[in-house]
């Protein structure tokens, strides 16, 4: 398939600021480009960084859910409405989501990049599985219930709903129900054994990584995983293609692009 | 049958395509996905001494009709990249091992560890026009360029090639010297020096403010040189620079150019550029009933 070239970046303003969890905001902002659930966007804070940040939400007024974990993250979680970010794209490959039933994952942040998915595919039955460290950092339980007929949460510290993560609430769920897809986004220890369940399982799973990365635009080669780029192959891969994935779960690479264990 | 082989600086290459440096060529894995996109010849990332993270991001700046980019040269060190070339080797196409250095000596010992992981050519890193102390900062003096060539050559028997950079009046001056050190084949260009101002911050989008400007927007000056080289050397010249499909890669092949590299048109195309282009440039020849691609090189010329 050929990729077709556009230059997006695009000026844009904060237009609302919500504070989801603690220490995760979700920024909206104007902006009518096509994207797909599952894509990414470049975002660029003039004098501090460039980051690949998940679309939270789609439309004509976009949005972005970020947690204060860096430079790049404590910068954009303090921008207020009216506020200038410069942002590219969206890029990669997104959930590409059959009719079923179908399982969500999320752990951490990664319901950000779940949630726009959810709703684009309201017309089929879906369940969710929440995942937090614990019920202060639990995100989107309530936006997940308007699409979801049946949203369970499970924290590490057992503050709210199973005591354990949330690959154990899936297995749960898995046992209840036969779901024809499951669709993880989350810490890439979860994925990796989420990905593991759902062989066991025979289920077929999408999940979206995660890698230290540079240009954005499929060039450097700085977020590759076993040769595929995350952000154009990526950041959502099938199943079948984790399962040949020898650095998934496994590895990932530092900023001079050396190996590093997971 | 058309032949689009060919055997440049006595590297042997099933088509004239190859990957240019710094696009893809970090990892092993990376350079196996470029070689399935049907490259004829891979050429790494370029490899300093020690590993080194390059520029903070914005690195790249995507424009209509190319890109600015300044990676800042990021990568594994020379070291940890023998696993990525023990990965990439299995690809069966030719490996250029592209390095960086800071003197002679330096770039000698990156070299010949270039051959020793399977190199089977290296190219040097003379013109990358965003990184303090290297690349372009050397390549423009024909005097620094000679001593490093006769140096690199003294410590490897694999052939050895010269990226140079479009950013000085006297690249001719350059190549010769070169020629004369006994570098093997001329790489021209590397990007152009420049920089992208966003309005509405009102300041250089790329962190190192300076890059270099590649893609389409660069091939008429990237043609040009070729055609030049060609006229002004003995030894073969890869073109690069600006190439996307049949038609660009033929309009360096037809300047001179024996081989040529693809970087960002594996961006703005897709890994499969490659194959496109070969797939091009054989349905041209048998339209024109040339047998043997070598039969077009520096046909442009009088």
């Amino acid at each position: 398939m050929t990729e077709r070239f556009m230059v997006t970046t695009t000026t844009v303003r904060i237009t609302s600021r919500t504070e989801e969890a603690e220490g995760v905001v979700t920024l909206r902002f104007d902006w009518d480009a096509p994207a797909s659930p599952g894509q990414f966007i470049m975002v660029w804070i003039p004098g501090v960084d460039e980051v690949p940040m998940s679309l939270s939400y789609l439309g004509d007024r976009k949005g972005i859910t970020v947690k204060n974990i860096g430079e790049a993250t404590k910068a954009l979680t303090s921008l207020q409405v009216g506020d200038m970010i410069i942002v590219r794209g969206p890029y990669g490959h997104g959930y590409r989501i059959p009719k079923g039933k179908i399982l969500v994952v999320g752990g951490g942040t990664g319901m950000a990049s779940l949630l726009p998915a959810m709703e684009r595919i309201a017309a089929v039955d879906v369940h969710t599985a929440i995942g937090a460290r614990n019920e202060k950092e639990l995100l989107f339980e309530g936006r997940a219930k308007k699409t979801s007929s049946n949203v369970r949460v499970s924290t590490d510290d057992g503050s709210k709903g199973l005591h354990g993560n949330a690959v154990q609430l899936a297995k749960e769920m898995m046992a209840e129900t036969k779901y024809d897809l499951v669709i993880g986004c989350g810490p890439e220890k979860m994925l990796f054994f989420l990905h593991q369940l759902c062989m066991e399982k025979n289920i077929p799973s999408q999940m979206s990584l995660e890698r230290y990365m540079k240009c954005g635009g499929g060039l450097c080669g700085s977020c590759a995983i076993d040769g595929k780029r995350v952000c154009r192959e990526g950041p959502v891969f099938s199943g079948d293609e984790l399962k040949e994935m020898k650095e998934f779960g496994k590895q990932r690479r530092d900023e001079c692009g050396g190996r590093l264990k997971l | 049958m058309t032949s689009l082989k060919v055997v440049l600086a006595g590297v042997e290459m099933e088509n004239p395509t190859m990957l240019a440096s710094g696009i893809m060529g970090e990892t092993g894995g990376a350079l196996l996905s470029m070689a399935k996109g049907g490259a004829g010849a891979l050429v790494t990332k370029s490899i300093g001494s020690v590993p080194r993270q390059g520029h903070k991001n914005p690195t790249l700046v995507e424009l209509e009709y190319g890109y600015v980019n300044a990676m800042g040269l990021p990568n594994p060190g020379i070291e940890a990249f023998n696993e990525e070339m023990y990965v990439a080797s299995s690809a069966g196409i030719p490996i250029v091992g592209s390095v960086f250095g800071s003197s002679a000596e330096e770039f000698a010992m990156l070299a010949k560890r270039m051959q020793d992981y399977g190199a089977e050519a290296v190219e040097l890193n003379l013109s990358c026009p965003h990184a303090k102390g290297y690349g372009m900062e050397m390549g423009v003096d024909p005097d620094v360029v000679a001593k490093i060539i006769k140096e690199v050559k003294q410590a490897v028997v694999v052939p050895v090639f010269a990226k140079l950079t479009p950013n000085t009046h006297n690249l001719i001056e350059v190549a010769k010297a070169a020629e004369d050190a006994g570098v093997d084949a001329i790489v021209a260009i590397n990007t152009l020096k420049a920089m992208k101002i966003d309005v509405d911050a009102r300041r250089p989008v790329l962190s190192n403010r300076y890059g270099g400007l590649s893609g389409p927007a660069v091939r008429g000056v990237g043609v040009r040189c070729v055609y030049e080289l060609f006229d002004a050397l003995k030894i073969p010249v890869i073109g690069v620079g600006g190439i996307e499909d049949w038609r660009s890669a033929l309009e360096y092949i037809m300047a001179g150019a024996v081989a040529v590299q693809i970087g960002s048109g594996v961006g703005r195309n897709g890994p499969q550029v490659f194959g496109d282009i070969c797939s091009g440039i054989a349905a041209y020849m048998a339209q024109n009933e040339i047998r043997d691609i070598t039969q077009l090189v520096g046909v442009a010329h009088d």
